[in-house]
């Protein structure tokens, strides 16, 4: 199940254009606010028509402008989760959650009781949206959408209107939806966080363009997309394995893929569990020996692969660990004397207090 | 007056301001639609038409009434041709309650449908909900209290309209005599003091009843989103 998106629609001065390709996973919508990632989703979902294009969801024509098929949204079968959730307030949640079933004729192919579980909403059932509160709004919002038996999800900004408490609530919540459900998943965001931690497929929006598309890990590396994916938020994801747990330190080691292990903060994570982890790319020190008497608890052997120098004092250099890419930004006067070049064997230094709860998140 | 020619003219006149909410309500609402939700050319005509009752002299809307519905007005002769006879009767009565009260019943329904969260509409169609379904299950209930509100106030205006009323239908007894034209003609009368007290009595207590009764059907529907 795929979903194959080629639009192209203009609104006074803003031209919007996107392509890409949404595959099982989570397929993220990066870009800054008015960026067009709003639109997109909307014109997914049928809500808006472009003026060109054609959507294709697991082989059905959902939009065809050349064809003349479009769709009404009734007939898409695209879930869709708002911003301000969007419950109806003269509806219990239960009635709110089986819409779908009982307005919208859909099958009941998921099984309810298991998708109240699984967002934790079964208490909230006979109870008024008024009552509830932004997260747990937002996790009814998501049943809804997952109960009305969609080919995929759609999420807009799904967490924007919570706080960061509220946020670290449903993110779980939606790791969880996108390991069970296996349905393709747009999510449109413009915090990096959630990006970092959600995304398989990462589509790099600005301006109404799609600046890049393509794995999420390799899109991160990318030098090439500068301010569009956040200077100060740059960063990259390694993937690894939790080891063991070291007694009493409060530290538990991570194998990355490509053997080098590294020490992060102890996470709830259990051993053998996947994990991925978010490394801004000012978190990282770069040394040409392997120092001794230093505090940083990670060093890896790295080799710099590329390097872009900036209109600014600093620099961003692309280095490559046991086969996984990380990313590292310093001053341009380190730079210069450290004589970074392409190929130079060195050692990439991560503070171990920079991987966090928060950068840690679970992957299949 | 004896109570039955009271029970008489009360009765009339709940009649007369039920059948004008029965026939004026769903053209009201779909007025208030089009002119909420639909851009068209005439839409000012049309606001400023239905507005018309409002702010002309209702002695002139009776007139106007009689001119076009009068047994040789242009509609009137028509409706004589299939039976319907308005002027001077009951149903005339309706007619003018109806018209007067127009305004009263569009307002309310049109600020109900355009304070209603249009992506609580489009939530429903991602849903799988149709437009026929989307209207009955979402945006009818949520404007719901704006359709009693203004069929409260409708109601009420029609129970004591007057002057297009006395233009158009006259004052008949047991015809088209209602409420208000009742206490007129025994305001007249030397001897009818004591049944004016009455029949004001009964007129204020019908009003208050009805917007009595709209608040708490306000009430119960805005208990829903309180729960």
């Amino acid at each position: 199940m795929s979903l194959e998106v080629s639009l192209r629609s203009r609104v006074g001065a803003f031209d919007l254009q996107a392509q890409f390709i949404a595959g099982p996973g989570i397929t993220a919508l990066f870009g800054h606010s008015g960026a067009g990632k709003t639109t997109i989703l909307k014109m997914i979902a049928g809500l808006a028509r472009p003026d060109t294009g054609r959507i294709v969801a697991g082989g059905r024509v959902l939009l065809d402008r050349a064809e003349g098929i479009d769709l009404p949204s009734h007939q898409r079968r695209v879930g869709m989760v708002f911003q301000d959730a969007r419950l109806f307030p003269h509806m219990t949640v239960r009635r709110n959650l089986t819409y779908g079933r009982w307005a919208g004729k859909r099958k009941a192919s998921v099984d309810f009781d298991r998708i109240a579980d699984l967002l934790g909403i079964d208490g909230l059932l006979e109870r008024y949206p008024a009552g509830l509160s932004g997260g747990e709004k937002q996790r009814v919002a998501i049943g809804r959408a997952l109960l009305s038996d969609p080919d995929l999800l759609l999420m807009d900004e799904p967490l924007a209107s919570l706080d960061n408490a509220r946020k670290r609530e449903i993110l779980p919540y939606l790791e969880e939806i996108r390991d069970v459900t296996g349905l393709p998943i747009v999510y449109v965001s413009h915090e990096m966080d959630e990006v970092a931690r959600l995304a398989d497929t990462l589509v790099v929006l600005s301006e109404g363009a799609v600046l890049g598309a393509g794995d999420a890990i390799e899109m991160f590396s990318r030098l090439d997309f500068g301010p569009a994916l956040g200077r100060h938020e740059a960063s990259s994801l390694l993937v690894g394995t939790v080891a063991d747990r070291a007694p009493n330190s409060g530290l538990q080691t991570i194998m990355l893929d490509g053997a080098a292990a590294l020490t992060v903060v102890n996470s709830k994570l259990q051993q053998g569990e996947r994990v991925r982890m978010r490394i801004k790319a000012r978190d990282v020190a770069l040394s040409l020996n392997r120092p001794g008497g230093i505090s940083f608890r990670n060093i890896l052997p790295a080799i710099v692969q590329q390097i872009a120098l900036e209109d600014s004092p600093y620099v961003e250099v692309l280095l490559e660990t046991g086969g996984q890419a990380l990313r590292a930004r310093i001053t341009r006067q380190a730079h210069d004397e450290l004589g970074i070049r392409e190929g130079l064997s060195l050692f990439a230094l991560i503070k171990t207090v920079a991987i966090g709860q928060r950068t840690l998140s679970e992957r299949r | 007056m004896t109570g039955s020619a009271a029970l008489e003219i009360v009765l009339l006149s709940l009649k007369v301001a039920a059948i004008a909410m029965v026939f004026s309500l769903p053209l009201a609402f779909g007025v208030a639609w089009l002119l909420a939700r639909r851009d068209f050319f005439g839409k000012s005509l049309l606001q400023a038409l239905i507005t018309l009752p409002l702010v002309m002299p209702p002695v002139v809307t009776g007139y106007l009434l009689l001119v076009v519905f009068g047994r040789n007005g242009y509609l009137g002769h028509a409706l004589h041709g299939i039976g319907l006879e308005l002027a001077f009767q009951w149903t005339g009565a309706a007619l003018a309650a109806g018209v007067m009260a127009f305004p009263l019943l569009v307002r309310p329904m049109r600020l109900a449908i355009e304070n209603l969260d249009r992506g609580l509409e489009e939530a429903a169609d991602t849903l799988g909900a149709t437009r026929l379904t989307q209207f009955v299950t979402v945006t009818f209930p949520l404007v719901l209290p704006g359709v009693l509100a203004g069929a409260v106030l409708g109601f009420a205006k029609a129970l004591g309209e007057f002057g297009a009323t006395i233009t158009f239908v006259s004052n008949i007894p047991g015809e088209t005599q209602t409420l208000s034209l009742a206490i007129y003609s025994l305001l007249q009368s030397p001897t009818g003091d004591q049944a004016v007290a009455v029949m004001i009595s009964i007129s204020a207590g019908l009003a208050i009843g009805s917007v009595l009764l709209a608040e708490w059907i306000g009430r119960r529907i805005r208990r829903w989103g309180q729960q």
